[in-house]
């Protein structure tokens, strides 16, 4: 029964990921049958090339936006829906809206709220006597990654808040009731109860976060290719265009490799600092 | 303890202490509420106005409905074709996803056999592998096959990307059935197979439920793949096809509004028919994964 589960396991997933390791030290173009072995050139180049080291800089900035202002968001409205509130089922289902919508569709709706002309957002500003607000916020070089990154917190929202409203109410109330009795006001109620008890919840959805962020790829694409010049430009991106555009296969794995690594660590790293600890 | 503190404790809950805050709090939870569906909303409002009213402001009570753009997002040859293969892809995946994923999930459950649980940690682990990191492999995979540009091509790796996170929802619930029916039937002779499919299939169906549903909305909004997969127009699915849409018809935002609205539309339908299992599917995952 798990035989055809198996095969394209076997076929579709661990056979890629071995002859990932085997071509990252190739020179192969993605087109001929032979290739070369290049030993660590490809790495050496990596080191070198500018703009990897960019986007993986962008990357991190979309990861720290995320981090911080979308799992902050998430947090506080999934206290705000802990409570014992009319209505928390419909705000469940609203604040989960955007996330089943596709990437490439709140690209687009957001580009166009973009827009420098005929864009809802500058209109707005100008409407508000606040025209000299307004810009391409796409095109503009120091507003794009921030303009990408609102784009992209709009529709991640969702996710923490849903995986933190489900640790809060894992909370056991006898805790929190006791802590009450004691005299805990609200504040210490949070940081001594209910923030120890989701810590390892926060650290979970912080490693889905981050890995989320640092490979962001659809809306990057859809809104700005990567551009204005490179402002944009992330990871992903960086080695489809390696492989698909450059032709560059070798290469282009060997970037894959380096930024699997990476992910790797950082999310053992965060998943070490927060495991429940008493 | 004296009766009074017991009263204090006890007035705490009280509606009159509480009010307050729950205005602010609803006021608080209905701002974000609205800033959720209101990109949604004027995507809507403005697929039904004109190109050259859109430039003037969206209206945020329509005039009148336009239909227009949609009869012709609808008439060009290539969108039809987009949905038509997303369609296609979506449902053929999830059908396939759903008996492979069952069949799996089952024996992980219920059957012994040797590496059974590295085995399992190994499908687990494709949870971690995120697409965009095999692509290049995969794609040496399917040119090796003679699979790119093809339906198959693209299938295939769907099933094998979407198989994980199903066997992983459909093995718990395989784990929490109780045994003793199942063996019952055994007692009385009936295969394997039997069982699986007489007894603990029927039973399974809230996360059959849950499992179709995710998967039929993480196929119909898959992007990376196919954009490898394909270069061929015809056998484009239409998160790609927006993609290329979007570069000849962006500034027609009237036009372009509606080709997303069409493609938003069926997810918003089935997230809102199914929202239950969904949002219980993944608070429910989140505290045991």
């Amino acid at each position: 029964m798990v035989a055809p589960v198996i095969a394209l396991l076997a076929v579709f997933g661990l056979y890629p990921f071995a002859r990932t390791i085997q071509l990252s030290v190739t020179n192969w173009d993605g087109l001929s049958s032979t290739f070369g072995y290049v030993g660590a050139h490809n790495y050496v180049q990596a080191f070198h090339d500018e703009v990897w080291w960019k986007s993986i800089q962008n990357g991190l900035l979309f990861a720290v936006i995320a981090l911080t202002v979308m799992q902050g968001i998430g947090l506080l409205l999934a206290l705000g829906a802990d409570q014992k509130i009319r209505g928390q089922s419909v705000y469940r289902v609203l604040f989960y809206l955007p996330p089943v919508l596709s990437a490439i569709v709140v690209a687009i709706v957001w580009k166009w709220l973009y827009q420098p002309y005929g864009g809802p957002i500058n209109e707005l500003l100008g409407a508000l006597g606040l025209s000299h607000l307004e810009r391409p916020w796409l095109g503009d070089g120091s507003t794009a990654l921030l303009a990408v990154s609102v784009a992209s917190v709009w529709q991640g929202v969702g996710t923490p808040f849903l995986l933190f409203l489900a640790a809060l109410q894992n909370v056991p109330d006898e805790l929190c009731d006791a802590a009450r009795v004691d005299g805990a006001n609200r504040w210490q109620l949070f940081r001594n109860v209910t923030f120890p008890s989701i810590l390892p919840t926060i650290g979970l959805v912080s490693v889905l976060t981050f890995l989320g962020a640092m490979q962001i790829f659809n809306m990057v694409l859809a809104m700005t290719n990567g551009g204005p010049g490179y402002a944009t430009e992330v990871p992903v991106l960086h080695i489809f265009r390696a492989a698909f555009e450059l032709n560059q296969f070798g290469y282009a794995t060997a970037l894959a490799v380096l930024f699997g690594f990476m992910l790797f660590m950082v999310s053992l790293l965060t998943l070490r600092l927060t495991k429940r600890e008493y | 303890m004296s009766d009074t503190t017991i009263t204090t404790t006890r007035r705490l809950p009280s509606s009159r202490r509480r009010s307050r805050p729950r205005v602010l709090l609803h006021v608080g939870l209905s701002i974000w509420a609205i800033v959720s569906i209101f990109p949604v909303v004027y995507m809507l409002l403005a697929s039904v106005q004109s190109t050259q009213q859109i430039y003037a402001g969206v209206q945020l009570i329509p005039d009148g409905i336009n239909w227009s753009n949609y009869t012709r997002a609808w008439g060009e040859a290539t969108f039809g074709r987009y949905l038509a293969n997303s369609v296609l892809y979506t449902t053929t995946v999830t059908a396939m996803v759903l008996l492979l994923g069952t069949a799996g999930a089952y024996a992980f459950a219920r059957l012994r056999f040797p590496g059974k649980n590295v085995l399992y940690y190994l499908i687990l682990v494709f949870l971690f592998v995120p697409i965009p990191g095999q692509f290049i492999p995969l794609y040496v995979v399917l040119v090796r096959l003679g699979l790119a540009d093809t339906r198959i091509g693209y299938i295939l790796p769907m099933i094998n990307a979407s198989l994980p996170p199903a066997i992983f929802i459909l093995r718990r619930f395989f784990d929490g059935l109780p045994r003793e029916i199942e063996e019952a039937a055994m007692v009385d002779g009936a295969s394997r197979f039997r069982i699986y499919r007489s007894i603990a299939l029927p039973m399974a169906k809230p996360a059959i439920a849950v499992v179709s549903v995710l998967t039929v909305l993480s196929v119909w909004n898959e992007f990376v793949l196919a954009l490898i997969v394909f270069s061929d127009q015809s056998l484009m699915p239409l998160q790609v096809g927006l993609q290329t849409f979007q570069g000849t018809y962006f500034s027609e935002y009237g036009l372009m509004m509606a080709a997303l609205s069409i493609s938003t539309l069926p997810v918003v339908a089935v997230y809102i028919a199914f929202q239950k299992f969904i949002i219980k599917g993944i608070m429910a995952g989140a505290l045991k994964g």
